[in-house]
């Protein structure tokens, strides 16, 4: 039902004022633009422009514009039993037509298989298998301790409670070889089994990978001894191995065995002796 | 006036007058939440325009460079040129920042439209008979805005979305058996590796995007094939459907939604900050932010990640890591049910009948009972994604947060969907019985509720079945 004249006219006015503010504001981003252009005064800009066209529309649409309500009838979705047996026949023709349709339609088959299996190859194109190379890093027997700026890792540079993110020498940056080295009081713990040389003068070096999903463990809390993954929360005691002690994290960060040169720089005794990192299938072989 | 003339020129050449007359007569339904739909596709409109001209301007390359553009704080820098190239939109594109975030603020809309479409899709039970498909369609639309959403925010090469990126990696790398060749293959080697930026490029404007237009182009086909559904209500069969015509008044309302939408996200992109990357500084991957977030529709993910226990799978020298089970199979039963559900629905009820009137969520006290938990159930994972920024909140330990979720996500939705279920059931007893005693006290209702015809189980009326012989229609 249509409203009287009058109220028309007034809403044609409005719908006109819309319009003009949408122009103005146009108007104004073109000029905020050639003056160099300001993002908050382009942002209001657009939204007056693109929003007095809205009004207009809508207001245009539910007060100048036939309003119903209009009633349409629904045609059956489902087509009438002829026309889809007609159909069914029209496309059976192939089979029914052909001879030796069996044989011909098994070769079809070997060669569509063929091809398709042709076909995956290429995939094999995207990237280097895995191979071993989840299991090594740049760390080698003897490989100096670097920081992030290059610079070796004296015996004294470290306070206890001391940590910094250390690289192989010569591997820099090198994501899957980041090792958090931390120095922590010799006497306040005891090394696990096997692992008694490992931690000269109290320096511990694990893996930064977090073995959950791969996030630098980068929070180290010293009164409590922890390193804690700042994406879900992992928690891992230091001064037990790095074992996980909260969070969703099941693997220990693998540790890295540490000695001291002659030099008195700290090296390591070899690469992980366990994949870094998160679990993956065939991580235990 | 130039109408006649040019409709003329092209009926002479397309035969077009008898399908446009009726195609500007269709009708459709005049209801709020018919345009949930709209405003996803209109979002997708603006994502497209603004990703456009982002496209112009992105370098997808980690080749490390020293910055010199005119953001001052990160000037000698060393970055990858994809950062570079991002923050050189943010500064130095005139337009660019507005663009850039217009487009994220888009994306954002746009996945939470379709969140909240297939929610009322879902208790209105406007996925049964006959828009299965439409159904699939739509749940895989979801899943590429989703997917493409992230293939969006890891391009730029910041901190935080080359910690994504990271997580995304070690996801792969948690699939049983083709884990590590999966993520070998889709990084093009292990982590970081210099191909993922150029990959996740073509697969964020081309690939996602193509299918993107087709699968939406098939929904409103299929849309225009079947009409709307509608609500209940006086004049409203299971044969008609009632409200406004295309043209003009339809299109007018929905060149307005258009309008609004686009100016909505044209003023956030202007004035509230998104995903403000100078701020996270370039990716390094021994680097990290905390907090450290995505966004909001890989919530769920992130939080299931977060609170699922310490545990996986290991025997024989393999494992399948704890990382598989909340964000490969959680994501993955998530879609498979979702995917399902007309399915299970008509396999639980028996019903196969055709539907076009919609339901009322409280008329169904099972399905809305289910959907209200399963509800539940991802917006307590949402919220647990953020156990780090409430701890520090409310001054309680991360571990104290992460056990409150465990529990809450396992007991929470069972509760919602109980209440719901129980609640419900009563007032459908108590409608139930409202209408028996209608005919004793002999009072004759002018309308009748709504609920009087059972909903599921009412046969199609004639001209609804299989074969209406009186239907002229081609």
């Amino acid at each position: 039902m249509n409203r009287p004249a009058r109220d028309q006219r007034s809403f044609a006015r409005a719908i006109g004022g819309a319009f003009a503010l949408s122009a103005a504001a146009s108007i104004g981003l073109t000029v905020v633009y050639a003056l160099g252009g300001q993002p908050q005064i382009e942002g209001a800009l657009i939204g007056a422009s693109l929003g007095g066209l809205a009004l207009g529309f809508v207001w245009w649409g539910t007060h100048l514009l036939p309003q119903g309500p209009f009633v349409e009838e629904r045609e059956p979705l489902t087509s009438a039993p002829a026309e889809r047996l007609a159909f069914t026949e029209d496309f059976t023709r192939l089979a029914q037509e052909t001879p030796r349709r069996r044989f011909l339609g098994r070769m079809l088959l070997v060669a569509v298989g063929a091809l398709a299996a042709a076909a995956v190859f290429p995939i094999r194109s995207l990237g280097p298998g895995p191979g071993r190379s989840l299991f090594r890093t740049a760390w080698r027997r003897g490989s100096k301790l670097v920081t992030e700026e290059g610079g070796p890792v004296a015996v004294g540079d470290l306070p206890v409670g001391g940590v910094v993110t250390v690289f192989p020498e010569a591997s820099v940056g090198v994501a899957d070889s980041q090792t958090i080295l931390v120095r922590v009081d010799p006497a306040s713990f005891r090394p696990l089994p096997g692992r008694e040389t490992w931690s000269p003068q109290g320096y511990l070096a694990y893996s930064k990978i977090c073995t959950h999903a791969g996030c630098p463990v980068g929070l180290y809390e010293q009164s409590t001894n922890s390193l804690f993954c700042p994406c879900h929360q992992s928690v891992f005691d230091v001064v037990d191995g790095a074992k996980p002690v909260a969070g969703p994290a099941t693997r220990p960060l693998p540790q890295l065995p540490l000695e001291v040169g002659p030099d008195g720089l700290l090296r390591a005794q070899s690469d992980f002796t366990e994949p870094v990192g998160p679990g993956y299938w065939n991580e235990g072989s | 006036m130039i109408t006649r003339p040019l409709a003329r020129w092209f009926d002479d050449r397309l035969r077009a007058s008898s399908f446009a007359h009726h195609a500007l007569n269709k009708v459709f339904p005049d209801d709020w939440s018919f345009m949930l739909g709209e405003i996803a596709l209109y979002s997708f409109v603006i994502l497209v325009l603004t990703g456009t001209f982002l496209t112009f301007f992105f370098t997808p390359s980690s080749k490390e460079i020293v910055y010199q553009g005119s953001y001052a704080p990160l000037r000698g820098t060393r970055m990858s040129e994809a950062y570079a190239s991002v923050l050189k939109i943010s500064f130095d594109v005139r337009g660019g920042l507005v663009f850039r975030q217009m487009h994220h603020w888009a994306a954002n809309l746009f996945v939470a439209a379709i969140v909240i479409h297939l929610v009322r899709i879902f208790f209105t039970g406007a996925f049964r008979r006959p828009r299965e498909l439409n159904w699939l369609i739509g749940v895989t639309l979801l899943a590429l805005g989703i997917f493409n959403g992230f293939t969006g925010y890891s391009l730029p090469d910041d901190l935080l979305s080359g910690t994504g990126l990271r997580i995304a990696y070690s996801i792969a790398l948690s699939i049983p058996v083709v884990g590590t060749w999966t993520a070998f293959l889709i990084f093009g080697g292990e982590f970081p590796s210099q191909d993922i930026l150029r990959r996740l490029l073509i697969t964020h404007i081309m690939i996602v995007p193509a299918l993107l237009v087709a699968l939406i182009s098939a929904h409103l086909a299929i849309l225009w094939r079947q009409k709307h559904t509608q609500f209940r209500g006086r004049g409203r069969t299971e044969t008609n459907v009632v409200g406004s015509k295309l043209w003009p008044t339809y299109a007018a309302k929905s060149l307005g939604l258009f309008f609004g939408i686009a100016a909505v996200l044209g003023a956030f992109g202007g004035l509230l900050q998104i995903n403000p990357i100078w701020l996270y500084g370039p990716f390094s991957p021994s680097t990290v932010t905390s907090p450290a977030q995505p966004d909001w529709y890989l919530g769920w993910v992130e939080g299931a990640l977060r609170i699922f226990p310490p545990w996986e799978f290991r025997s024989f020298g393999h494992a399948v890591p704890n990382p598989f089970y909340p964000a490969v199979l959680l994501p993955g039963v998530t879609f498979l049910i979702l995917y399902a559900w007309p399915f299970l629905e008509r396999w639980a009820t028996g019903d196969r009948a055709e539907h076009h009137l919609l339901d009322r969520a409280r008329d169904h006290p099972a399905r809305t009972a289910i959907g209200a938990g399963a509800f539940t159930f991802y917006v307590v994972l949402h919220f647990a994604a953020s156990n780090d920024l409430l701890a520090k909140t409310f001054l309680v330990s991360v571990s104290a947060v992460t056990w409150a979720f465990r529990i809450l996500v396992v007991t929470l939705p069972v509760l919602v969907g109980a209440i719901t279920y129980a609640w419900l059931s009563a007032v459908h007893r108590s409608e139930a019985e409202g209408v028996l005693r209608v005919p004793l006290a002999a009072f004759v209702p002018v309308e009748p509720p709504p609920t009087d015809d059972e909903g599921e189980h009412v046969e199609p009326p004639p001209g609804h079945g299989l074969y209406d012989p009186r239907s002229t229609a081609p």
